[in-house]
């Protein structure tokens, strides 16, 4: 199945490529993560637990970064075991572009699951995989905008009069822990 | 004359343990020690095995041991039954067939490596902690893409992805061709004929049970051929001597085919209850079925029917294209060749047929014979192409057919497509159909639909099929690598009770039932006095079991043999009993005696003599009263019949209600109406579920995704009318000593077309131009293609 959608982002478009390459962004964005370690240049190792209809299963894998140009796009390859469930995999070619202040994302998804997983659910899947792709990007749109604001707030106070609306932004800190790395 | 003999209406005496759960299926077999097997399937639909590590799963509790393709290194592939030459006189291309996959995995489902545990659970444990690298392939699933230059093969070794390009007639093909271009009228139909998943209530189970004792094997396995199995895994992949090997089915609860085949989870549990030295069971899960018991059907056809001024039919020229799955099932190749071109003459006069298929490899589950086994295909395309034909030239669809029908007076009937019909009435079974549904009236029935705001459609649909398969010199010649003969041994005790051993297997027939009738009738003694024995090789004589409706003609017909040596010798017996010629007695009512005198004894008196022989001729006549008879049939058996569907159809939403169905059969002469009935019925049923709802669907992946019952539609009893029977035409066969032409697999052969008819007459009336919708014909093909019409 594949699915296509846009997300306009008010953070800048180097906030918001520093995150995508984030083992701790993915790991609080990927719906059902839990646990995510490694980079962007050798991949990351993930264990994800989720519920696929009458399925549930614990998917360990892999998620890999390639087609890189940076700043602008990458290709997000995911691929996941889950035992007698079966498995899953997905990409998502992601594509960054400066829309006034912000970044417009644009995402394209593919995503293919087998065994259990596919004999069991595919009356569900699309919608599945729909939901997991806009759970990803809301969370990572909400992850990157807080940060932004956050980042803002603190370093040009005056020009950002309502970075108090971040309160219950749920990753406070995680992009300054990026650019300081 | 018993009551219960032929022509009677007897209960099923089977139904009683089966209904109040006294049955003895495979799974419900334990034995001592008994172990359990776990299959671990691929979940891609190709791929290219790199490595498995078993290491964790081996330390797991439990775990006893896990078995890979190496464990099998010196065992040889499954077998296929059939070997079909191709139109240039080539065999088919016969890949093998592994137990358990060797570097490659070709469907999703291909068993990859087996767990032994203690328990089912610490089975299933094990085999999730199994790691296995596969490097995923493109996968084949289209079939004409599949034979494209350059396309993905599916086995390596082949040269390509075509199992056999089969023509038939292949003499008649240059004047087929010019029939048909030199036709008055010729009317063209592409369609396909859906993939279907046999489903029976209960899934596949294996046991099996080395003794090392006396290193004998037993496997215990829901089929319905126990001799069959023992041959093709004794002799082919284990080589295991038959003396050594015994195969029993006991109660199996509906085969449909899918259980006629030989299947590697047997093979693996009677190797691997050596192997371990503990019995092996293995029970199919409903998941595990849809991915691993043969497929049926899955055709895509292109039929074109030529016509004269006067609209008789000059040639039939079909061009298939039939699915194979991802290696040869056991009788696959012959189902859209033997089993189908054969048929494709029809009830009709055509002349000239030709036939071409081409038997194509995919990534998808291997595929065979489901009820009715070819014929439903060559039937459905048949009489569809000229339902549609009657439409183009404005005919009536039944005077087409009439007109073109085989007459009374010319069978035997010799058709161009090898087969010779030795009896029929196509006529009288027309007839009789449209009589039943009141056709003349049906105008008045449309109209009242229409005024409710419904679509009303009238679908006719007449059937020929060559069963009681079959003839073994003539399926020798054809590429079979069996005969096809059945047995029977018939003993009678002492007391004069008997036992009859059959080779044909019951899964739901009723044999134990209609063959006591039989025996019952013959001697003139109580059918309970009778029990019929299946499913055992080492109680039955060698058999080659039950598909093909061939039980009654076959199986019947050894049996029949088989109790005339009884009466022969029963009759010697009697005549030294009462001091008479042989010539002189007469067997009436159980009773044997001396013709024209008052002088009689008891059935029981001459058994009893048998097996006390004080008063008895021994230097002339051996004691004891058993007998064995092997019956090879002289040609197929050809029932017919004319099946009528009436439909409604919703236009707001495209549902079809099925009205009423009716089919008028003839079976020849009918041991026991009321099974034969039960026996339309279900396979009506099949066919309306072919019809209607049931479809299997594969993923650009390979991914089966109508892989459970929720997704997979199993016609329920609301999608179905209350049928009506008749089988009162009887034109008996000429052949077998019953007369009996088979009733099994007719009603899943006659019903798709008659349902589609119907649903494409509804929709013309309604002035929709819609000629064809492809099966199942749902609510939204229905609507989609009334958008377009």
């Amino acid at each position: 199945m594949e699915l296509k959608d846009t997300r306009e982002i008010a953070a800048p478009r180097a906030a918001v490529w520093a995150a995508l390459l984030s083992a701790d962004v993915l790991k609080d964005c990927v719906p059902g993560c839990q646990e995510m370690a490694g980079s962007a240049e050798d991949g990351f190792e993930a264990t994800v637990v989720q519920k696929v209809g009458p399925v549930k299963a614990t998917f360990k894998g892999t998620v890999s970064l390639s087609d890189i140009v940076e700043g602008q796009s990458l290709t997000l390859s995911g691929e996941g075991k889950g035992g007698a469930a079966g498995f899953a995999k997905g990409e998502a070619k992601v594509q960054l572009a400066d829309s006034g202040a912000g970044t417009t994302l644009t995402y394209e998804v593919d995503a293919k699951v087998g065994g259990k997983l596919a004999q069991l659910g595919s009356r569900i899947i699309d919608s599945f995989a729909k939901k997991m792709a806009d759970d990803f990007f809301a969370r990572f749109q909400a992850a990157v905008e807080a940060e932004a604001d956050v980042s803002a707030s603190e370093e040009a106070p005056v020009e950002e009069p309502d970075a108090n609306k971040t309160d219950d932004a749920p990753k406070k800190g995680l992009l300054k822990r990026l650019f300081s790395r | 004359m018993p009551k219960d003999g032929i022509g009677a209406s007897t209960k099923r005496r089977e139904d009683i343990r089966f209904l109040t759960g006294a049955g003895n299926y495979t799974d419900d077999i334990n034995i001592h020690g008994q172990t359990y097997a776990h299959f671990v399937r691929s979940d891609v639909a190709h791929g290219k095995i790199n490595n498995i590590d078993t290491s964790a799963a081996e330390a797991m509790d439990g775990v006893i041991k896990i078995f890979t393709a190496a464990d099998f290194a010196s065992a040889g592939g499954i077998p296929c039954g059939w070997q079909v030459t191709d139109r240039f006189g080539q065999p088919m291309q016969e890949p093998k067939h592994p137990i358990l996959a060797e570097g490659k995995v070709r469907h999703v489902g291909d068993p990859i490596c087996v767990v032994i545990a203690e328990t089912l659970e610490q089975a299933r444990d094990a085999g999730e902690a199994i790691e296995i690298d596969i490097e995923e392939l493109e996968p084949v699933l289209n079939m004409k893409d599949a034979l494209k230059d350059g396309a993905t093969k599916v086995h390596d070794d082949l040269t390509s992805n075509l199992c056999y390009d089969w023509g038939f007639v292949e003499e008649n093909r240059d004047a087929v061709d010019a029939a048909i271009k030199s036709a008055h009228h010729v009317t063209t139909l592409e369609l396909v004929n859906n993939r279907l998943v046999p489903n029976p209530m209960e899934p596949r189970v294996a046991v099996g049970h080395y003794a090392r004792a006396n290193d004998e094997y037993t496997l215990y396995t829901t089929s319905q051929n126990p001799h069959v199995i023992r041959l093709l895994m004794g002799a082919f992949v284990l080589g295991i001597p038959e003396h050594k090997l015994r195969v029993v089915a006991p109660d199996v609860g509906g085969g449909f085919g899918s259980k006629i085949y030989h299947y590697a989870e047997e093979a693996f549990v009677t190797y691997a209850s050596k192997v371990i030295n503990r019995p092996v069971k293995w029970t199919s899960t409903r998941s595990e079925a849809f991915i691993s018991d043969a497929h049926g059907r899955d055709h895509v056809t292109k039929i074109e029917l030529a016509m004269d001024e006067n609209y008789m039919f000059t040639a039939v020229r079909t061009d298939t294209y039939a699915n194979m799955g991802a290696y040869l099932s056991t009788f696959a190749p012959s189902i859209p060749t033997w089993l189908h071109g054969t048929l494709m003459a029809g009830n009709y006069t055509t002349p000239l047929v030709y036939v071409n298929v081409k038997a194509v490899f995919t990534n998808t589950v291997p595929v065979d014979a489901y009820r009715g086994a070819g014929r439903p295909e060559a039937t459905f395309q048949l009489e569809r192409v000229i339902d549609k034909a009657a439409r183009e030239i404005g005919m009536d669809p039944a005077e087409l057919r009439r007109r073109n029908f085989i007459k009374p007076e010319q069978f035997p009937y010799q058709t161009p497509v090898a087969v010779m019909y030795d009896t029929g009435n196509y006529h009288a079974t027309l007839d009789k159909a449209l009589e039943m549904t009141d056709y003349a009236n049906f105008d008045k029935r449309a109209a009242e639909s229409k005024a409710r705001g419904k679509l009303r459609g009238y679908g006719l649909a007449h059937f020929i099929e060559a069963c009681g398969i079959a003839p073994s010199n003539l399926v020798g010649q054809l590429g079979a690598r069996a005969g096809l003969y059945e047995s029977a041994t018939v003993r009678v005790n002492a007391t004069g009770s008997i036992s009859v051993f059959t080779g044909s297997h019951s899964h739901g027939q009723g044999h134990e039932t209609t063959f006591a009738q039989v025996v019952a009738e013959m001697i003139g003694i109580d059918v309970s006095q009778i029990d019929i024995v299946h499913g055992d090789t080492s109680k039955t004589p060698m058999g080659m079991g039950t598909y093909g409706s061939r039980s009654i003609a076959v199986g019947g017909s050894a049996m029949v043999r088989a109790t005339e040596k009884i009466i022969n010798k029963a009759k010697k017996i009697a005549a030294h009993l009462l001091e008479a010629s042989e010539a002189d007695i007469e067997l009436k009512d159980g009773k044997f005696s001396v013709a024209g005198t008052d002088k009689s004894v008891e059935w029981a008196g001459v058994t009893l003599a048998a097996y006390v022989p004080h008063n008895y001729p021994l230097e002339n006549l051996e004691p004891g009263l058993e007998e064995t008879a092997f019956y090879d049939p002289a040609n197929f058996t050809y029932p017919s019949g004319a099946y009528v569907c009436e439909v409604e159809v919703d236009p707001d939403t495209g549902k079809v209600d099925i009205l009423g169905f009716t089919a008028a059969d003839d079976f020849g002469n009918v041991i026991n109406p009321m099974i034969v009935a039960g026996q339309v019925h279900g396979g009506v049923a099949q066919g309306i579920g072919q019809a209607l709802l049931e479809n299997t669907v594969f993923d650009e992946n390979g991914q089966l995704l109508t892989g459970s019952f929720m997704d997979y539609a199993m016609p329920r009893a609301s999608d179905m009318p209350s049928f009506d029977v008749d089988h009162s035409c009887q034109t008996p066969c000429t052949h077998n000593p019953l007369g009996v032409k088979g009733c099994g697999e007719a009603g899943a052969i006659g019903s798709p077309p008659a349902v589609v008819n119907a649903v494409i007459d509804a929709l013309q009336r309604g002035g929709y131009n819609v000629d064809h919708i492809d099966m199942p014909v749902s609510p939204s093909r229905v609507w989609a293609a009334m958008q377009q019409g």
